[in-house]
């Protein structure tokens, strides 16, 4: 009678590994949820400190040219403009993101409606391995070439946008590809059939119907694209040549938001403004890549493909 | 299931293993900081623990700053700094104890083809503020200087600044943050200047002549080469028995005699001459 009685009253192995299961998955998510909590906390409250701490006005801060975190400008105030370094990291992205679209869309029509079997052979497994190559490995091949072909067709150093366009074309061609490829492959079956059906070719098909139908799909892998560039540092430190100068060509030396932080966080000391004025651009890449975030966000919701 | 928990606990079985094994018996000596500095300490901590095994030294880089703040704040035993700390803002000097390992000379370097051997110091000072732009202007061919300049906040561009520019404010400039990225930049780029450490002057570049003085460690130990700066590794107080015992054998004239020298750096033991961090010289 006891032993049925426990049977009842306790609880089966069954829901106690359910239990252990759901504890396991919650204090997995409160950890990652808290790790991304106070990785914003601690850029934030580091970051912000440069305006309420040291009293740098917001606007100077964006607009100003003067990066020199260190020293007093004429009027005064310490010289952190980041103009310069949020330009830089703007042309790059924007650029490299232009210059890989055109690519990166002929790649993935090749791979789901031209060949798929080729596509599928030789181009996925090509991707692939572009996605795995360490950026350090792209900076040093655009360091030994790309910047001296720069140097020789463009004269000058061989330093700058130019250059860190197109190692990030390269870095980010992949990542709008295997994107698109997705949203391609989920463009309904019968949106191709109708097409034939109506007598249209493969490439009538192709633009009027199927490009049309996947553009969120595709709005969506270039800012997947775009982010990855604007936040890509060790590859654009080597080739963009790293002065605060706000770029007037493709081919002057200019920097990013990263490749300052990259170079100039080792030689601050914590708490100071030199310092604070980093973890500022910190701030804004984190703030950039949230806007991403969202506007991914926004055109998945807007575009779905259920009309 | 229960085979994927085996194996999560043999994984955390092995890293606490581990990390048992890195914090093993003795006493442990951290250090951190400038990267300029990194393989000498890497090398003397090395060849130290050959021979007193109760010790496990650590060296690490992250830059002069990061260096400074971390032993100020008592996170690392040894901080190490290419700059005084006292020329570091947010770091209280008078809290740490500053020990002089090495001296580091500084030269000018230019791409092969530019055909000036000789500057005097203002020309220097005008060509990285911007003042002389073309190679003409001392005494070469037409050519366009282009300044390639070090990461602002390092210890090399600090030290250049002070002895060099006197006050004035670099040129904007293209920035780089390491020697070797200086030195194949400069040997790749027609008309370009900057200045690296001794050691990484080779057969692709070209040191120059500063007021007919030669970048020698010889013209260094007497000052008349200025442009030279001291390494140095921070305790926070004095330091204990064991970090002392470190920081005696790196400054042994053995491995001053040795490594230091190897690695290209000048021994402060061949030093004729002091400098404070205000810039005072004092001869020995």
């Amino acid at each position: 009678m006891d032993k049925i009685k426990r049977q009842l009253t306790s609880s089966s192995k069954a829901t106690r590994q359910d239990r252990i299961g759901k504890l396991v998955a919650f204090l997995c998510t409160f950890l990652i949820g808290l790790l991304v909590v106070s990785i914003f906390y601690m850029v934030a409250s580091r970051g912000l400190a440069t305006f309420f701490k040291d009293h740098v006005s917001l606007w100077d801060f964006l607009s100003h040219q003067n990066w020199n975190p260190s020293q007093v400008g004429k009027d005064g105030t310490p010289e952190v403009g980041a103009l310069p370094m949020i330009v830089g990291s703007f042309s790059v992205t924007v650029l490299s993101a232009i210059l890989a679209t055109p690519f990166a869309v002929s790649m993935a029509l090749f791979m789901t409606e031209i060949a798929p079997k080729r596509g599928q052979k030789v181009l996925q497994p090509v991707i692939e391995l572009l996605v795995g190559i360490p950026s350090v490995v792209y900076g040093f091949v655009g360091l030994t070439i790309v910047v001296p072909v720069v140097r020789a067709l463009g004269g000058g150093t061989g330093f700058g946008i130019l250059s860190g366009t197109l190692v990030l074309f390269v870095m980010v061609l992949p990542t709008i590809t295997s994107m698109y490829v997705d949203s391609l492959r989920s463009v309904p079956g019968f949106y191709r059939e109708a097409a034939l059906a109506l007598g249209a070719t493969r490439w009538q098909s192709i633009y009027k119907v199927i490009l049309r139908a996947s553009v969120p799909g595709l709005l969506t892998a270039i800012i997947f694209g775009m982010a990855r560039a604007f936040g890509e540092a060790l590859a654009v430190q080597m080739v963009i040549g790293n002065a605060s100068l706000l770029p007037h060509d493709l081919i002057s030396p200019a920097s990013t938001l990263t490749s300052v932080l990259t170079t100039g966080i080792g030689n601050t000391v914590m708490g100071t403004l030199p310092n604070n004025a980093l973890w500022s651009l910190a701030l804004i890449l984190l703030l950039m890549s949230l806007a991403f975030n969202l506007l991914v966000r926004v055109i998945g919701s807007k575009g779905r493909l259920t009309k | 299931m229960k085979r994927i928990i085996g194996v999560i606990l043999a994984v955390g079985i092995l890293a606490v293993g581990l990390v048992g094994c890195g914090t093993k018996k003795g006493h442990a000596i951290t250090i951190v900081g400038s990267t300029a500095l990194q393989p000498l300490v890497e090398r003397a901590a090395s060849n130290y623990q050959l021979v007193n095994s109760n010790v496990a030294i650590t060296v690490q880089g992250g830059g002069s700053g990061t260096g400074l703040s971390q032993v100020q704040s008592g996170a690392v035993t040894i901080g190490n700094s290419d700059v005084f700390a006292e020329d570091q803002e947010g770091i209280k000097a008078a809290k740490l104890v500053d020990h002089k390992v090495a001296v580091v000379g500084i030269t000018p370097i230019v791409n092969k083809k530019v055909t000036v051997k000789n500057l005097t110091a203002k020309q220097l000072r005008q060509i990285f503020t911007g003042k002389i732009t073309n190679w003409q202007q001392v005494g070469g061919k037409k050519q366009k200087i282009t300044v390639i300049n070090r990461s602002q906040g390092s210890g090399i561009r600090n030290t250049f600044e002070a002895i060099v520019l006197a006050g004035k404010t670099a040129l904007r400039s293209q920035e780089q943050d390491s020697n070797g990225t200086v030195q194949k930049i400069v040997a790749a780029t027609p008309g370009a200047i900057s200045y690296t450490s001794f050691s990484y002057v080779n057969d692709q570049v070209k040191a120059l002549n500063l007021n007919g003085v030669q970048p020698i460690a010889a013209n260094v130990m007497t000052n008349a080469w200025p442009i030279w700066s001291y390494e140095h590794m921070y305790t926070k107080g004095k330091p204990d028995v064991q970090t002392k015992q470190f920081l005696n054998y790196v400054r042994s004239p053995k491995n001053q005699k040795t490594l230091i020298t190897d690695l290209g750096y000048i021994s402060i033991h061949d030093m004729k001459v002091t400098r404070d961090y205000h810039g005072n010289l004092r001869h020995k």
